[in-house]
């Protein structure tokens, strides 16, 4: 089950470079919520200090509190307990190409030390089937490698592995935009499948997408949170001028 | 002015022709006038087919040289000369074994000692040092590959035996010695110190590639670890060593053959004395030692043949020794495709 994140004056640095300003907003639990803005607004970033991805890069600083639940990811944990609690998809697919299907699917479960063997088997079916690969790969689980599928099987194949270990929270990083359109839309479906149990939070280019799959959206510019709101609210009737600019496409 | 690979084409097409009053400009021209190049371009394969023949012809030429000098003792001994454990000039009675065993166990303590801390090494630089140290100590690394080997053979008997013999060799003893690897007598000189400075010597080879196949493991497959929540050893071992090995497998068969084929430093501590035993601290001997230390005093045409049959040892036990680490690459990678990208 999903948790709600409450984040509040968050503000992140590359070196001098002020990336987000001040962003408070709470993301509800067990639904999608939407990130859409022109690109270099700092989107990725944000979800990047969700779940202290931020911080692995040498020059970054981050302030501010993120809480995930009961927990302040900044105060209370250490990066890797929350991450083992975040699940994370990124734009471009990184299977590991060294492991066969199967194993990158266990490979989060294997990294924890998990070695029961069926209960092994029965996550990596049904993670798979949750991210609509099962019937494609279940004849060459572990004679092929991750890296032997195609992109938007790859995609779904990341999502897999990401949900093998049962995160309460999701996060996408425009997890479609280098897929084809028919991978984007399995990709949308599964969004859709998945809200219900997970909370998640996709990054994306692509408005209509956002429309499609998010209950609540906010609109990213030069590193300030302009509006977040309900997704119906925001394409219909934006309460900022520069979010009316953005998605009617009249943007500089 | 036209140079000699420059002679028009005799089948070229006439240009197409242009709209009245516009001249191709001079380049266009230039390249007009060029022929298809069809010929070049087959002299150059050529040219590379030679190159990558002429490697077969020098082992070829090797191998034979080796074979046809070798001819009174593969007459007189036959394939015994490879199990036999006898050295005696006097008495002309040759056979190769605890060379080509001094050889291969000098050189397993090498990798032994080596391979964990080349890898320890290059995962300090790669992944934890902080960027300022990472140049220098690259640079540190790969300056121990320029130090001839005879000044390794120097600093090996005036520093690394006596500290073998005083220090480290008792503790092996009292803590290994049920074994049988480490018990008296306690020399320092032998195949534990011949091991050691081949580790030494080898350590630079590995450590530098291994260095290069783990930087060059993308950033992506780092972040998707940590994304899953592994702990720092954790993305080292899953996201970097694990999409590198084939490099690092290749880099240790780089420093075994530079373990095998070394010469200088290994007489210089190695013991010199034909002997197979299982005591690491007790002296032996190695087939580039023996050649290197009695080519000058081998009197008779037997004698000399033993020791270029010696040489033909080693070429073979160098080329097994490949085949089968090649072997090893190939079973570990079958299944799924290694490479990254
Ligand atoms: N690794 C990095 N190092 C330095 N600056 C970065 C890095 N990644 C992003 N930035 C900067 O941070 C800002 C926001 O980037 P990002 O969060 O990737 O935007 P988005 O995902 O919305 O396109 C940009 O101005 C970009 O130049
Ligand atoms: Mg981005």
């Amino acid at each position: 089950m999903g948790v709600g994140i409450q984040v509040d004056n968050l503000n992140a640095w590359y070196g001098s470079n002020h990336t987000l300003l001040d962003i408070n907003l709470h993301i509800p639990a067990n639904q999608a919520t939407a990130l859409i803005g022109p690109s270099g607004c700092g989107k990725s970033t944000f979800v990047r200090c969700l779940n202290r991805m931020h911080e692995t890069n040498p020059v970054a600083k981050v302030t501010g509190s993120v809480r995930i639940g009961e927990i302040d990811i900044y105060a209370d944990a250490s990066p890797v307990e929350i991450r083992r609690r975040i699940g994370m998809v990124f734009q471009r697919p990184n299977p590991f190409p060294t492991m066969s299907i199967y194993d990158n699917v266990a490979s989060g479960l294997k990294l924890n030390g998990f070695r029961n063997r069926r209960v092994t088997d029965e996550v990596v079916e049904r993670s798979l089937q949750q991210a609509a690969l099962w019937d494609e790969v279940k004849n060459d689980l572990k004679k092929k490698s991750g890296a032997s599928l195609s992109g938007g099987q790859q995609q779904r194949l990341c999502i897999a592995r990401a949900l093998a270990v049962d995160p309460e929270v999701l996060l996408m990083d425009e997890p479609a935009s280098a897929l084809d359109p028919v991978s984007t839309a399995k990709i949308e479906d599964l969004i859709f499948q998945l809200k219900s149990q997970y909370t998640i939070v996709i990054v994306t280019h692509n408005m209509q997408q956002a429309a499609r799959v998010a209950e609540r959206t906010g609109f990213f510019l030069s590193g300030k949170l302009v509006e977040f709101d309900s997704t119906h609210k925001i394409f219909t009737n934006p309460g900022d001028k520069r979010t009316e600019d953005y998605i009617t496409g009249r943007f500089g | 002015m036209p140079g000699p690979f420059d002679t028009p084409d005799p089948v070229k097409q006439t240009p197409p022709a242009l709209p009245p009053g516009q001249e191709p400009s001079a380049i266009r021209k230039f390249l007009l006038s060029r022929g298809s190049s069809a010929l070049a371009d087959r002299g150059f394969r050529w040219l590379m087919i030679g190159c990558a023949l002429s490697i077969f012809a020098i082992v070829a030429l090797i191998a034979t040289e080796l074979v046809m000098r070798s001819q009174l003792t593969i007459a007189k001994f036959g394939l015994k000369f490879f199990f036999g454990t006898a050295w005696d000039p006097v008495n002309g009675d040759f056979g190769a074994l605890p060379f080509i065993y001094g050889t291969l166990v000098s050189s397993a303590v090498a990798l032994v000692i080596a391979v964990p801390l080349a890898v320890g090494v290059s995962i300090f630089i790669t992944e934890m040092c902080p960027k300022f140290l990472r140049g220098p100590l690259s640079f540190l690394t790969e300056l121990l590959a320029a130090i001839p080997s005879v000044v390794y053979g120097l600093w090996a008997i005036f520093v690394l035996v006596p500290l073998l013999r005083e220090h480290v060799n008792p503790v092996l003893m009292k803590l290994f010695g049920w074994s049988g690897l480490f018990v008296e007598p306690n020399f320092g000189i032998g195949m534990l110190a011949a091991g050691v400075i081949l580790s030494i010597m080898i350590l630079p080879v590995i450590s530098s590639l291994t260095r290069e196949v783990m930087t060059s493991v993308p950033h992506s497959q780092r972040e998707a670890v940590l994304a899953l929540g592994a702990t720092r050893w954790e993305m080292i071992r899953m996201g970097v060593l694990r999409n590198a090995r084939i490099g690092i497998v290749g880099s240790i068969i780089l420093g075994l053959g530079r373990a095998l084929g070394e010469t200088m430093a290994v007489t210089m501590v190695i013991g010199n004395r034909p002997d197979i035993v299982k005591n690491l601290l007790a002296p032996g001997y190695s087939m580039a030692s023996v050649i290197a230390n009695e080519f000058s005093e081998a009197s008779d045409d037997m004698y000399l043949s033993a020791l270029i049959e010696i040489g033909l040892a080693l070429f073979i036990v160098t080329i097994i020794v490949n085949a089968l680490a090649r072997l090893l690459v190939w079973a570990v990678t079958r299944g799924a495709p290694a490479r990254v990208n």
